[in-house]
């Protein structure tokens, strides 16, 4: 428990939040290379799995890339990276790094998402006389929304916490935090670094929690 | 003056066989490192989700609290997930161990859970029918026809605790990991290279290990496929 006051105490510290290294610039680090990850990421897995799922092929890619991507430890893809002409770029490492780690999710989760929807919905849209594309855009991805959504807050809060590797590589972000507490032996600090880094996991998977009561309501409409 | 040697090393290559056969044995003690950690933490992970999830079957007032606490810990992996464990660990191997614990224990309890949840209730009506005891029932009837499940997560926990191994090496206790950093560090093009490559290897090997073991438990999904 002592521990923990002293975790707090280390928060409640003032001089911790301000400047270069304070809390609030690392908070803002880790969330816009969070958002921009996972922006990438989407742009990239998304309409990939739509239009597999759509055509029903590659089944078996998709659903066993996520299964590869997790056997490759992120930390060893960043670190190799980072000693390619890529790690001259800044947080160019880091972000690859993290987009390769969560596009594998993504896909399979968005591909799966759109192989469930009720196939006799489907053959019903088709037989209205609707083209592959309208099919798509109106019946599909109406449909799968909730499950390609439900990808994308797991891929954003695992996205949140695996950031934090950024930190072992010379990255910034809140795992800086969390290093520097181990490097400096200081459990408060490495202690109050976590506890920030779920914080701010449980905040994401809140916004997204929000989000998702109010998409049905959205999807109805466009349907 | 001897001139320094012109080999892969000295030239720091991606790729180089002198890497290989002059650092064999710091590789191996590695691998084995790895393979240490990853098994210990799976195992106990194996060892306390079972009877988790066998609760959870059986009150269903359990179910709940345990599958949020489990999905609360797997919200918060690798790096964040060693340091709450390191006042109780400090810098050691049981922190890694007991960070890997705790995260292979969310997807095995799910599986598990899900394994048992998926029996059919005319299997359980029957076995009980023909005199099975509660004890006997779980032993023989439905902990094997959760097999299949449990075993897929089993097979994913022990993937994801080979790759998370690597971020122990925040704490010098991380296989392969520890190569890879060292390596960060010293820019070492080729060691960075052999111990990521090291660590799918054994990733894939694993996982294929447990497919076999698996496909050998449960012979009857596949004469029902077949």
């Amino acid at each position: 428990m002592n521990t923990l006051t002293d975790a707090w105490d280390w928060l409640a510290d003032a001089s911790h939040w301000a400047g270069e290294d304070g809390i609030w610039h690392r908070l803002l680090q880790h969330f816009v290379l969070t958002v921009v990850c996972l922006v990438v990421s989407c742009l990239i897995a998304l309409p990939v799995a739509l239009v597999l799922g759509h055509l029903g092929k590659g089944g078996a890619l998709a659903v066993n890339i996520s299964n590869i991507g997790r056997a490759v430890p992120t930390f060893a893809v960043l670190v190799l990276l980072l000693l390619t002409p890529v790690g001259k770029w800044g947080e160019g490492p880091t972000v690859v790094a993290l987009v390769l780690f969560a596009v594998p999710p993504l896909l399979t989760n968005a591909y799966v998402g759109m192989r469930e929807v009720d196939r006799s919905i489907v053959r019903a849209a088709r037989g209205m006389g609707m083209t592959g594309r309208q099919v798509m855009f109106h019946v599909e991805l109406p449909l799968s929304l909730p499950i390609v959504l439900t990808g994308v807050r797991i891929a954003a809060v695992q996205l949140v916490a695996t950031a934090t590797i950024a930190a072992l590589a010379g990255g910034g972000g809140l795992g800086r935090i969390i290093a520097a507490g181990f490097n400096l032996a200081s459990t408060p600090q490495v202690l109050a670094g976590a506890v920030l880094v779920a914080l701010f996991a449980l905040v994401v998977e809140g916004v997204f929690e929000v989000a998702e009561r109010l998409a049905p309501r959205w999807a109805r409409d466009v349907r | 003056m001897t001139a320094p040697p012109d080999d892969c090393l000295a030239r720091n290559e991606w790729i180089c066989g002198e890497y290989l056969s002059t650092r064999r044995h710091i590789l191996l003690d590695a691998v084995f490192q790895h393979l240490q950690l990853t098994a210990v933490s799976v195992l106990i992970g194996l060892v306390v989700a079972l009877p988790l999830a066998v609760l959870a079957r059986r009150w269903g007032w359990a179910a709940g609290p345990v599958l949020a606490v489990t999905t609360i810990l797997y919200t918060i992996p690798s790096l964040a997930m060693f340091s709450p464990l390191l006042p109780v660990y400090g810098l050691s191997e049981s922190l890694v161990v007991a960070g890997l614990v705790l995260y292979s224990l969310t997807l095995l309890v799910r599986n598990v859970l899900a394994g048992l949840r998926a029996v059919p209730e005319e299997t359980r009506q029957a076995a009980r029918g023909m005199g099975y005891g509660p004890i006997r029932l779980l032993l023989t009837v439905e902990l094997p026809l959760a097999l299949p499940a449990a075993m897929a997560g089993l097979r994913i926990a022990m993937v994801s605790a080979v790759s998370l191994v690597t971020v122990g090496a925040i704490v010098g206790f991380g296989g392969l990991g520890n190569l890879i950093y060292v390596g960060m560090n010293t820019y070492f093009k080729a060691q960075v290279l052999t111990a990521s490559v090291l660590c799918v290897v054994i990733a894939v090997v694993a996982d294929l290990l447990l497919l076999g073991a698996q496909r050998l438990m449960t012979p009857w999904t596949r004469a029902a496929r077949g």
